[in-house]
């Protein structure tokens, strides 16, 4: 294989230390999160979250080692595979938590609807790309609405809300970069308006409980608010210089749910105080800012996009997980990107991460 | 990787991506910097209230109740100690699902749900996180059953707690009374006392009368604790400071002896030191098991207590107030030797007339010549007609309160009555009406308006013993405060009854020989080697006229109440009588008198002396003092275990 030195010149190195920054601080407060006091070493969670890591830092290698401009090519059959992938789920998928997220392999699950995501990116940006003049019609969204509408529907029978979620900002943010009217996503969202109050009633109790919630967590301090209020009391109570590592007793009295997953902000603006967290936010800020530099400078559509889109899904999982922990928005599923424990989120991100690194590095490529 | 391979399309990036993107990074900032804003407002401007929410989420304050004070009799016997036990408390700020959690318990506790949740509603003015007692003194199956199942419990514990025991059972109920939890009222009474709810307090007897002395001082303990209210390790803790120990004047002995003597029947006895006040026995039948409010009363026992015809929770030694029959005739007695009546006689022809009635003698027959000495001896009634004719009601009254009737005696327990002795102006003010000389009549044998309690028909007796001092009958001989202090209780003059010595020499003549000559009416009452005092009375609870021999084998409630007071040994007086059998259906002499012998034998033959004082008694036996403390306590096994099920204990 023939070396390119521009690639050396080139390499994108702000992107995956600031993602491997985010990560390390992650598996940390996994270790924090599902210590057990009195336990000697690392908990299963910690060491399955390492071994993720650096699987993941592998990934991101070979993400970088191939032109971005062969996946333009493979995205179809890609995308297909992976639809595949999510159609096994309810076949042969593990029930964790209540729904059916994960296939087995041999020691490893794999949870599908993560890979969806890099997947969706990948074809939503071939879409685009392949999309000519600046702005696109209604017709034009016609098959980027299919192509998120198919995985959402199975991840939604999962159930998996927040996953839905995130396919469908993401999906949304890469129509308006890829140029979409605005007008025309007006259109689009007014029928959802007007079914709002009847997806309501399809709700589940415990969706609807998280909306009402949200609007006022004191409504039911024990019962549904119980989560949010212990959260904000976790984020709060770390003040300017934190608890100290292993010290926040939200998290380790079990006061916090979900404290290695949703969650994991909370245990580390507990343990960290002010200072931690502040950092943290801005190690995101760094991230998705780096990630929108690295698309603007971009050599082609599908680049721009596809970088684009990596870093959508970064921003938006940041922002709303960060909300939902602080109290800003209503409890869902989506968890810290890079940080919380799930080692099928975390390699995705990696991956994705690489593809940026790809496309920065042989943007003088023409 | 060839680049060759690659189709290349050759489409510009255009310029709008350079727009779009620098308006997402504008937004990428606002939305960041408003989760910076957030962190601020909630770790710096809100840090230290959110710090303080953390640490009350985590951190309770337990409160240790004290253990109780001992009680002991005068000889240093157990009256009342403490167990250890296991409570079940509730938090229900801890559970999540409070009906859950209470319908598990219920099924663990083999109890009834609907009961589980109204005892778990919180009393008012709970501090948020105070425990609830649900169920005190859960047997060893509930203890494992709930122990190991306090996953499935959010919010319940297994608190140790003293639990107040009562060895004797039934046995002198009425005197030490029981404990139970403080009520709202009592709350609200005794706030500055520092009861909160779910403490103990006495309720009744000795528990209650001296509570404040028994109760001891709380201690705390600052316990960690997991998001399930289960006690992660203790942080802090104060110490409990034990309740005063009571050594008491009963003598436990005499006691069983008196309730044994009295056997099936309803009624009462007191036994008092006439020297010094000092009650030897208190007996009230029915009685009930104190222990059973120990571990929590259940409603169906209160209710059956309560409604219960005979009223076993009502100590009749001082709330009984009965008509005192014949042995008003001590007092009577009293009143004609002090007015100068002491040479009167009379002839006995088995009743006299007066106005439209005739007011019989209880023997028809009569007695024939009666002087004061053998109209006492024999009880004869017309003897006591005459005299109270004579006498007046005024007069009567002044000399039945001299010595200690008509006024409640001052002892130390709660809801004493004070009997009735009338005169004129008690009628006037409480009918309105004057007073009728034929009222004199009834009142003359202790009957009509004439009511006494036990306790008093006991003091008259003890009074009379000693030569005119009226003590106020106590219980409490001694307090030991853990401090090391001990304090003596002397005995308290209370009056005088301001008789001549040789009136009451006369009386005491005249009250020996009704158990000591065979004409006397106690003769039942004998025991070898003692000279006895003593007075027999027949209490009516119908009214006069009616046939008492008839009514006798009719419905119990008519009965004649059976009275014996006295006192022994006649020239130097150590204890005072008074015993009632309610509805006995029999005269005082054949059925109030033997039950007094048993207790006089007992006191005279028993082979200690009479007056060991509590210094010289034997070592208490090692009681539990403070039960939290010594075992150990399992929920704190529960130590270092997370959520998960496999480490439930």
């Amino acid at each position: 294989m023939r070396f390119d030195r521009r690639l050396i010149t080139h390499f994108e190195w702000l992107l995956p230390l600031l993602a491997l920054a985010v990560s390390a601080l992650g598996t940390t407060t996994v270790y924090s999160a599902t210590h057990v006091p009195g336990m000697d070493g690392p908990s299963s969670h910690t060491v399955r979250q390492g071994t993720w890591l650096a699987a993941g830092c592998v990934a991101m290698l070979l993400a970088v080692a191939f032109d971005y401009r062969r996946l333009e090519r493979q995205a179809v059959p890609l995308y297909c595979v992976l639809l595949a992938l999510l159609i096994a789920v309810p076949l042969i998928g593990r029930v964790g938590g209540g729904s059916r997220r994960w296939i087995t392999l041999g020691p490893v699950s794999l949870q599908p609807s993560e890979f969806m995501k890099l997947g969706l990116v990948i074809i939503l940006a071939r879409h685009f790309a392949r999309t000519p003049g600046a702005h696109v019609g209604l017709r034009g969204m016609v098959a980027p609405l299919l192509l998120t509408a198919v995985p959402a529907a199975l991840i939604l029978a999962q159930p998996d809300l927040g996953t839905v979620a995130v396919l469908g900002i993401v999906a949304l943010t890469m129509m308006i970069l890829g140029g979409v009217r605005l007008r025309w996503l007006a259109l689009l969202a007014s029928p959802i308006v007007l079914l709002a109050p009847l997806l309501w009633r399809h709700l589940k109790v415990y969706q609807q409980q998280r909306i009402l919630t949200f609007i006022d967590p004191d409504r039911d301090p024990l019962g549904a608010g119980y989560h949010v209020i212990q959260s904000k009391i976790a984020v709060g109570s770390g003040m300017l210089w934190g608890r100290g590592f292993l010290k926040g007793t939200q998290n380790h009295l079990n006061f916090l749910p979900e404290q290695h997953t949703d969650f994991i902000f909370s245990v580390f603006a507990e343990e960290w105080g002010f200072i931690g967290a502040a950092l943290l936010v801005g190690l995101y800020l760094a991230l998705v800012l780096r990630g929108l530099v690295v698309a603007a400078r971009a050599r082609d559509r599908f680049g721009v996009l596809l970088v684009l889109g990596v870093t959508s899904v970064v921003f938006w999982q940041a922002v709303v997980n960060l909300c939902m922990t602080t109290g800003l928005m209503p409890v869902v599923g989506i968890t810290l990107p890079f940080f919380s424990y799930g080692g099928s989120s975390l390699l995705c991100l990696l991956v994705g991460i690489g593809l940026a690194m790809n496309v920065s590095m042989r943007r003088y490529y023409f | 990787m060839a680049v060759r391979h690659v189709r290349v399309m050759p489409r510009e990036v255009p310029s709008e991506f350079q727009l779009r993107t620098a308006v997402a990074a504008v937004l990428v900032i606002i939305a960041f910097s408003l989760v910076g804003v957030r962190l601020w407002y909630l770790q710096i401007e809100q840090g230290t209230e959110m710090r303080s929410l953390s640490e009350n989420n985590r951190i309770r304050l337990v409160r240790v109740p004290a253990a109780r004070g001992l009680v002991y009799d005068r000889h240093g016997e157990v009256l009342v100690e403490n167990r250890a036990a296991f409570d079940v408390v509730f938090v229900p700020e801890d559970a999540r699902d409070k009906r859950g959690t209470l319908r598990n318990l219920a099924g663990y506790l083999g109890e009834d749900e609907p009961v589980l949740i109204q005892q778990a509603r919180a009393p008012s003015r709970r501090p948020p996180y105070e425990g609830i007692v649900l169920r005190r003194d859960v047997d060893r199956q509930a203890v494992v059953a709930v122990q190991t199942h306090l996953l499935d419990l959010p919010g319940v514990t297994l608190q140790p707690g003293p639990r107040r025991y009562y060895p004797l059972g039934p046995m002198a109920a009425h005197l030490l009374g029981y404990v139970g939890e403080v009520s709202d009222r009592e709350l609200k009474d005794e706030g500055p006392r520092g009861y909160r709810s779910g403490d103990l307090i006495g309720k009744a007897g000795l528990e209650r009368a001296w509570d404040s002395e028994l109760r001891g001082v709380p201690g705390g303990e600052q316990v960690e604790v997991d998001a399930l209210g289960r006690r992660m390790r203790l942080l802090d803790r104060a110490p409990d400071l034990p309740g005063a120990t009571l050594w008491l004047t009963l003598d436990r002995d005499l006691q069983e002896t008196a309730e044994r003597a009295l056997g099936d029947h309803d009624g009462a006895i007191v036994a008092l030191d006439p020297r010094n006040g000092e009650i030897l026995a208190m007996v009230s039948e029915p009685s009930y098991d104190p222990n059973m409010f120990s571990r929590g009363i259940r409603r169906e026992e209160w209710r059956a207590l309560m409604q219960h015809p005979r009223h076993p929770l009502n100590n009749r030694a001082v709330q009984g107030q009965f008509p005192p029959g014949s042995t008003f005739k001590v007092a009577m007695a009293t009143a004609a030797l002090e007015e100068g009546l002491g040479g009167f006689s009379v002839s006995c022809g088995g009743g006299i007339p007066f106005g439209n009635h005739f007011f019989r003698c209880w023997r028809k027959e009569g007695h024939g010549a009666m002087n004061l000495h053998s109209a006492v001896v024999q009880s004869c009634d017309v003897f006591f007609y005459q005299v109270g004719r004579r006498l007046g009601v005024d007069r009567i009254a002044n000399y039945a309160r001299r010595l200690g009737l008509g006024a409640p005696t001052g002892v130390e327990l709660e809801h004493e009555k004070a009997g009735t002795i009338p005169d004129s102006d008690w009628k006037k003010a409480r009918f309105g009406q004057p007073w009728f000389e034929g009222e004199t009549l009834s009142v003359a044998i202790g009957q009509g308006y004439v009511t006494a309690t036990p306790l008093q028909m006991a003091v008259m007796a003890a009074t009379i013993a000693n030569g005119g001092t009226r003590y106020r009958p106590h219980y409490v001989k001694r307090i030991d405060g853990l401090d090391g202090s001990e304090r003596e209780i002397e005995p308290e003059v209370v009056g005088e009854a301001k008789v001549s010595s040789a009136t009451l020499a006369k009386v005491r003549a005249a009250m020996r020989d009704v158990v000591m000559t065979d004409a006397g009416t106690g003769k039942k009452a004998r025991v070898a080697g003692v000279e006895i005092a003593g007075k027999t009375g027949t209490a009516q609870v119908v009214k006069m006229g009616e046939d008492r021999a008839r009514n006798n084998r009719g419905a119990a409630e008519r009965r004649d109440h059976a009275w014996f007071i006295s006192f022994a040994p006649v020239d130097a007086p150590e204890i005072a009588i008074a015993a009632i059998v309610e509805n006995a259906g029999g005269g005082g002499g054949a059925i109030a008198a033997p039950i007094v012998q048993q207790i006089l034998q007992h006191y005279f033959t028993r082979d200690q002396g009479p007056q060991p004082g509590p210094g010289s008694a034997p070592e208490p036996p090692p009681v539990l003092r403070a039960a939290q403390k010594s075992p150990p306590l399992p929920t704190q096994e529960a130590h270092a275990v997370r959520p998960p099920a496999d480490h439930a204990l």
